[in-house]
């Protein structure tokens, strides 16, 4: 982790959602062209906290709720960041991209390729994720690989309070559009199931963790599981139990997509040999399926065993708890897992 | 630059201007305090269900009904006065906030419980959830993706033009999601292919925390129909009776082949954006409760002697008979088998 002169020690704890909008609060401070729009984001505050606090401190010109039209804010961010600002939109789910999916893709992520490198989209596009509520299935994807599919964007994804924080702060200095994309799970919400790793320590100051740079969460000998956001929590809970019976698990949470720490995950499996991928994304063409292919591109004699991907299957989200439960990437599947790689 | 919006007190469009309430028939008033008193009675239902096991604290996932809940009280005369005229050939595409229509345009109220409940004998056999229910007996749909269901009745529209079953859609919409591009597209289409077509949209004034007056450039989306080129109608007060004469005009012209229109419902959010939320934006919280469409319309009724106190009570009795019913059916209802979790994503999957 990439930690820019903590000048203390950082003892201090916050919940997900609070490093994320101390971030944001660091930033609009130090840089005025920093603004944050989108829906709710005003006096509610974020549907899932993601802005609490920063109207009351930066003002209705700077924090700004905006009609539910998402092709034409998230375009005004667009059109902002082209004449110099930084601004910060949100989008209330990921699941909503398909209302305004040509002002993300053909506009805010080709622009810079489009103008040979001449006009810069410094944006930062930020976006709730994932389910294990029952919201059903259109409000609990996380579809990360579909922004990661299309080119000229990054896509971080935090999984835990400090990375919230570095991520974010290193997103909004970024001169590239990125998209941010925060797990309700993990924010560390009231009215939600908590996990207990969504309230962590978190360095005072600034802090800069870089798109592109995996981080070992668990270092272990045996098998790799590589993934990111929630999954992590779940992924570290396996490893947990599992080390009671001497398996020794290592987790890498990506932490980003676009760029994607393929170093990070080669160096990992030609360690262990063993590798699972844990995705709350779609199985098929997503995630799973590349960092599969890194190592196979790469060589895949590093493999002792066939690669194990526990993924959302290739369904929509159901609604029934029951349901949603069966299908999500929770502990018993990636125990089963990788008890299969290491079989 | 400045983004600040002034909040005004709202502006009455001029297409209504506090017309007197029509004379409707005491039948026709009577139906429609019994579907409203349904409704009601639905919602109350479910918001006890709702809350009954969220744990602790709250906990949007737990309990009987998990995820997210948008209940439509204080919207019921919006619902009752459209769907007074509709029959089930009729299509109605709702929105993130679909109860009161799907009570008011006939949806079963086990099916739709039962899936609410996420059972195997709900609508979506538990797959859809209450912001997705699908009833092809009824032509009822929702969706929780703002506008969207804008689009889709259009296509229902035109496939009973072109079948000639002489049924018309009606699309749903708040305010707030008036100012999607969808709902644009859709209007002017509609009035471009004179499609059987009609547009309601539901001003509570919010969309979730945000008031229309922060949202929208017109006072009334009832003068945006004018930009499409068709008739578009703003009802004042949450009136019931009003909402009934406007729906009749406009669903004589969509039946009449003349096209689409639009009626827009200065309606009420009685409750919150979605359970759990505590309003703190909101400063007219306590004027709400003294607005209830539901007893001021049964005191009207009761003036000009439609009701009296025993039809009042029986109203009641009938309804919370059918919704305790539904409410028991869902609950015995077996949830979905976990091993069918991947069928229905296509169709040769069905069984
Ligand atoms: C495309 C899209 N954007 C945002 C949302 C989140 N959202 C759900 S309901 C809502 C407010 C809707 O307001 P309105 O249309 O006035 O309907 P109301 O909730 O008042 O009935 C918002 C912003 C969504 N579901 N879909």
């Amino acid at each position: 982790m990439t930690t820019t002169a903590p000048t203390q020690p950082a003892t201090r704890r916050l919940n997900t959602s609070k490093a994320m909008v101390e971030a944001i609060a660091q930033e609009m401070e130090r840089d005025e062209t920093v603004v944050y729009l989108g829906e709710d984001v005003g006096e509610y505050g974020g549907i899932f906290s993601s802005t609490t606090g920063l109207l009351e401190r930066f003002g209705k010109d700077r924090v700004i709720d905006t009609p539910i039209s998402e092709t034409a804010f998230i375009g005004l961010g667009i059109g902002a960041a082209t004449e110099g600002m930084r601004p910060i939109v949100e989008l209330m789910f990921a699941d909503f991209m398909g209302v305004c999916l040509d002002q993300i893709y053909n506009h805010m992520a080709k622009i810079h390729y489009f103008s040979g490198g001449n006009v810069k989209v410094p944006m930062v596009l930020t976006t709730a994720v994932g389910g294990g509520y029952s919201d059903g299935g259109q409000h609990s994807q996380c579809l990360w690989a579909t922004f990661a599919h299309l080119p000229g964007m990054k896509v971080v994804v935090p999984s835990n309070p400090a990375d919230a924080k570095g991520l974010m702060t290193s997103a909004i200095r970024d001169d590239s559009p990125v998209v941010y994309m925060f797990h309700k799970g993990i924010m560390g919400l009231p009215w939600m199931a908590k996990n207990r790793r969504a309230i962590d320590v978190v360095p005072e100051g600034e802090h800069l963790v870089p798109s592109g740079k995996a981080n070992v969460v668990r270092p272990g000998t045996d098998v790799t599981v590589v993934t990111l956001s929630l999954s992590v929590h779940h992924a570290l809970d396996v490893a947990e139990r599992l080390d009671g019976e001497g398996v020794s698990a290592e987790i890498l949470d990506l932490r980003s997509l676009v760029p994607l720490d393929r170093e990070a995950i080669l160096e990992s499996v030609g360690k262990t040999g063993r590798l699972v991928v844990v995705d709350e994304d779609y199985l098929s063409f997503g995630l799973s399926g590349e960092v599969a292919a890194t190592i196979t591109d790469k060589d895949p004699s590093m493999l002792k065993a066939p690669v194990q991907r526990v993924t959302m299957p290739d369904i929509p989200i159901p609604y029934a708890h029951d349901l949603e439960y069966a299908v999500l990437p929770r502990q018993e599947r990636i125990e089963a897992a990788v008890r299969r790689v290491l079989a | 630059m400045s983004t600040d919006v002034s909040r005004p007190a709202p502006v009455p469009a001029p297409t209504d201007a506090g017309s007197p309430a029509p004379e409707l028939p005491d039948d026709v008033r009577a139906r429609l305090y019994e579907t409203m008193v349904l409704s009601r009675t639905f919602e109350e239902a479910i918001l006890r269900e709702y809350h009954a096991d969220k744990g602790p604290g709250f906990d949007i996932g737990k309990g009987l009904v998990p995820g997210e809940m948008h209940l439509s009280a204080g919207q019921e005369p919006v619902a009752a006065g459209v769907c007074a005229h509709l029959t089930t050939d009729d299509a109605v595409t709702a929105t993130h906030r679909p109860h009161h229509f799907a009570v008011a345009h006939g949806v079963d109220l086990k099916k739709m419980t039962a899936e609410i409940f996420g059972r195997e004998t709900g609508l979506g056999r538990g797959r859809g959830g209450h912001m997705h229910l699908f009833d092809p007996e009824t032509h009822f749909s929702c969706s929780g993706i703002i506008a969207e269901g804008y689009p889709p009745a259009l296509g229902m529209a035109f496939a009973f033009k072109r079948r000639g079953t002489g049924g018309i859609a009606v699309a749903v919409t708040g305010e707030g999601a008036a100012n999607q591009g969808a709902f644009h597209e859709s209007l002017n289409l509609a009035a471009l292919w004179k499609l059987p077509v009609v547009f309601v949209v539901e001003d509570n004034e919010w969309g979730i925390s945000v008031p229309r007056t922060a949202s929208t450039s017109v006072p009334s989306n009832a003068v945006r129909a004018a930009a499409y080129g068709i008739p578009g109608e703003r009802v004042e007060h949450n009136d019931v009776d009003a909402v009934y004469a406007a729906a009749e005009r406009a669903v004589g012209r969509a039946r009449a082949g003349e096209g689409p229109s639009l009626i827009e419902v200065a309606t009420l959010r009685m409750w919150g954006h979605f359970e759990g939320d505590a309003q703190g934006y909101r400063a007219d919280l306590e004027s709400v409760s003294a607005l209830d469409p539901i007893p001021l319309y049964e005191t009207r009724l009761r003036e000009a002697g439609v009701l009296d106190d025993a039809a009042v009570a029986r109203t009641k009795e009938q309804a919370t008979e059918k919704v305790e019913a539904a409410v028991a059916f869902a609950k015995d209802s077996p949830v979905p088998d976990v091993a069918d979790v991947m069928k229905h994503v296509f169709a040769e999957e069905d069984r």
